[in-house]
């Protein structure tokens, strides 16, 4: 186990990278605390399985270290860092019986056999394996073997951290809840470290307990996931987390008071905003209708099981969603909407206005 | 729901079966039918029942040739599958050099059997040749012509460097399409590159393996060209294997019913031997 600092990390696939997007990875700066459960979320395409390849060490990273607990292993091969890693499509060893494909780890690091008999035993019981043993594992289902290619990170006591690089893609569906859920129970039993990439949102919230939202090549957003719902640091996490995503609509800012549509708007951190492209964020969980606010014309409504969700255009054409809880009435042709002020926020150049990291970029 | 049967449909199937019966039913059956009969100048026939095929089952020559085409096939299988599996293994994944070598390791299946036996025939002359001088200048007494171990070192010599390529090219198909994550999995759970050999991409090489096998078993069981351009069967007829005695039999000497039970017996070894190989390699799926 052990505590992971990402220290001005950088990587390029090609050999002189001199533009920024030469970059896959930018610039990337993290700190993992030890036992903690993260994720790495975005979409595809955005640096965070190359970020998962430097960590393991699979990948030389151009620029930056990378340290556990405090001593540099950026030049270290994955053995040497004790890492596991579960891969998007489950790898094993076919012509291995399913205790065989466990117990390769230990046997490769000279494990005495009684030893590795016990380990094995008891990591099969926790991920319910123990039937399937004696089997060959080629004969197992993609989710068993998707075990087994966990299963052998855990026999290891001493592994630093645990990666898993998009897992579920090929489980079927009504087993990735159950093996999720298997997931999040083993790091709270076990407390090692575990990093997860994944572009899923409903994946990463519920398994980590710090989620790191990427985008092209650099880290938006790290945050518990009440955090990202609640302040997104950037309009892509916006976006990208909360289904439907975050409303933003163009604003200006006078007398502290944010303007949409010639009516103000009271934001949390109107304050803050100085120059460039305002924007005002709420959540559609925050818009309500009320009897006097901005003005809509009701577009479309959409019923998604225990709530209802309302697409609306104000007097500027754009367009604001709602989310309406079952039982609530929803005015039809014309309504008047209010944004809870707790909630609303201004970004500035797509940065959380007053914001540090804002202000940084 | 009851389904429609038209057996009109059989109809659009006879242009292949009719294809099938001339280019491989018919002479089959043709061989059969020489194989019971014995025959007299032009088309005079007369029943042998299995006169032919007890004769030749007892036959020492026979049995002599049998054995030489075994030895030889399994000293080429024994050096050939190794041996392409190795190079398979050394040769680059990506990049120029990868193209390069593909395009080497192809050559030499190109070159028509005949000239492949013509080139080493005049390679291996101790008089002249490349290889056959050579060998002579630093002191081995090499002639192929008259020393039967000689022979037997050129003609498996030649058969290496025309049919290893194959393996070669296999097997270099079937390592490529293994997943990186294999590796990278590997790497990660400490395994040596022996374990990897062993665990990884051995099994993985099954498949490509098994039809290697078969088929370079197929082809040596059957080497006619080369052996016949370069020793002909000598010296002596220490390398004449079963199908430059089958020609010898049928050409040579016009036994029309032996030469037919020679041909249906060989062809029998081959199905059964080929049976065998397949079946043992492939025991494992059915577990």
């Amino acid at each position: 186990m052990a505590k992971i600092t990402i220290d001005n990390l950088r990587h390029a696939y090609i050999s002189n990278p001199t533009q920024p997007d030469h970059y896959a990875l930018k610039h990337v700066h993290l700190d993992c605390a030890d036992g903690g459960a993260y994720a790495l979320l975005g979409p595809s395409g955005c640096g965070k399985t190359t970020l998962l390849n430097l960590i393991s060490g699979l990948l030389p990273p151009s620029e930056g270290r990378i340290l556990f607990d405090g001593i540099d292993v950026t030049h270290d091969t994955p053995e040497k860092r004790n890492i596991a890693q579960v891969f998007q499509f489950p790898v094993i060893y076919d012509t291995m019986t399913v205790y065989d494909n466990l117990a390769f780890p230990l046997r490769n690091r000279g494990v005495d056999e009684t030893e590795i008999k016990s380990r094995v035993e008891n990591i099969a019981d926790m991920l319910e394996l123990t039937a399937t043993l004696k089997k060959r594992a080629s004969g197992l289902t993609a989710d068993g073997k998707q075990k087994i290619s966990l299963g052998r990170g855990l026999v290891r006591s001493d592994v630093n951290v645990i990666m898993f690089d998009e897992p579920l893609t090929v489980i079927d569906p009504h087993l990735k809840w159950q093996l999720r859920s298997k997931l999040k129970e083993l790091q709270q039993r076990i407390k090692r470290t575990m990093i997860y990439v994944t572009h899923d949102q409903t994946e990463a919230l519920t398994f980590a307990d710090q989620v790191v939202v990427m985008n092209n090549g650099e880290v938006v957003q790290t945050g518990t996931p009440i955090e990202l719902f609640d302040k997104p640091r950037h309009t892509f996490v916006g976006h990208f987390i909360g289904s439907p995503g975050m409303n933003f609509l163009p604003c200006e800012v006078k007398g502290g008071k944010a303007i949409v549509g010639g009516k103000p708007v009271e934001a949390v951190n109107a304050k803050s905003a100085k120059s460039g492209m305002l924007e005002l964020g709420i959540r559609p969980e925050f818009v309500s209708f009320t009897t006097k606010g901005i003005a809509a014309d009701i577009v479309k409504v959409a019923d998604i099981g225990r709530v209802r969700v309302v697409e609306t255009r104000i007097a500027s054409g754009h367009t604001i969603k709602l989310v309406v809880p079952e039982g609530q009435d929803i005015p039809t042709g014309k309504a008047n909407i209010s944004f809870d002020p707790t909630r609303t926020h201004v970004y500035e150049n797509s940065w959380l206005a007053g914001d540090k990291m804002g202000a940084a970029a | 729901m009851t389904k429609t049967w038209n057996n009109g449909a059989w109809w659009l199937v006879l242009p292949v079966f009719l294809m099938v019966s001339f280019n491989a039913l018919l002479p089959l059956m043709t061989v059969v039918n020489y194989s019971i009969q014995e025959s007299f100048a032009a088309n005079e026939f007369f029943w042998a029942g299995s006169r032919w095929f007890q004769e030749l089952l007892r036959n020492p020559d026979f049995h002599a040739s049998l054995g030489r085409q075994l030895i030889f096939t399994g000293i080429v299988l024994l050096i050939q599958i190794p041996l392409g599996l190795a190079i398979a293994l050394c040769m680059p994944r990506k990049g120029g050099w990868a193209s390069f070598c593909l395009v080497l390791m192809a050559l030499p299946l190109l070159v028509p059997w005949n000239v492949v036996g013509s080139m080493w025939n005049i390679m291996a002359l101790p008089d002249i040749g490349l290889l056959g001088k050579g060998l002579n200048s630093i002191g081995i007494n090499y002639n192929y012509t008259r020393q039967p171990m000689a022979a037997w070192f050129t003609v498996i010599l030649m058969d290496v460097w025309h049919w290893t390529s194959l393996v070669v090219l296999l097997c270099y198909a079937g390592l490529v399409s293994i997943p990186d994550a294999y590796y990278q999995a590997a790497k990660i759970d400490g395994a040596r590159p022996w374990a990897v050999f062993r665990y990884i991409q051995l099994p993985k090489l099954k498949h490509v393996l098994t039809i290697a096998i078969l088929l370079r078993f197929m082809d040596s069981f059957m080497i006619y060209t080369e052996v016949i351009v370069l020793t002909g069967g000598g010296p002596g007829s220490t390398t004449k294997f079963l199908s430059v005695d089958l020609v010898q039999k049928a050409l040579g000497g016009f036994d029309l019913g032996p030469a037919a039970a020679f041909s249906l017996v060989y062809f029998l070894i081959i199905l059964a031997l080929s049976w065998l190989f397949y079946t043992l390699m492939m025991r494992e799926e059915a577990h």
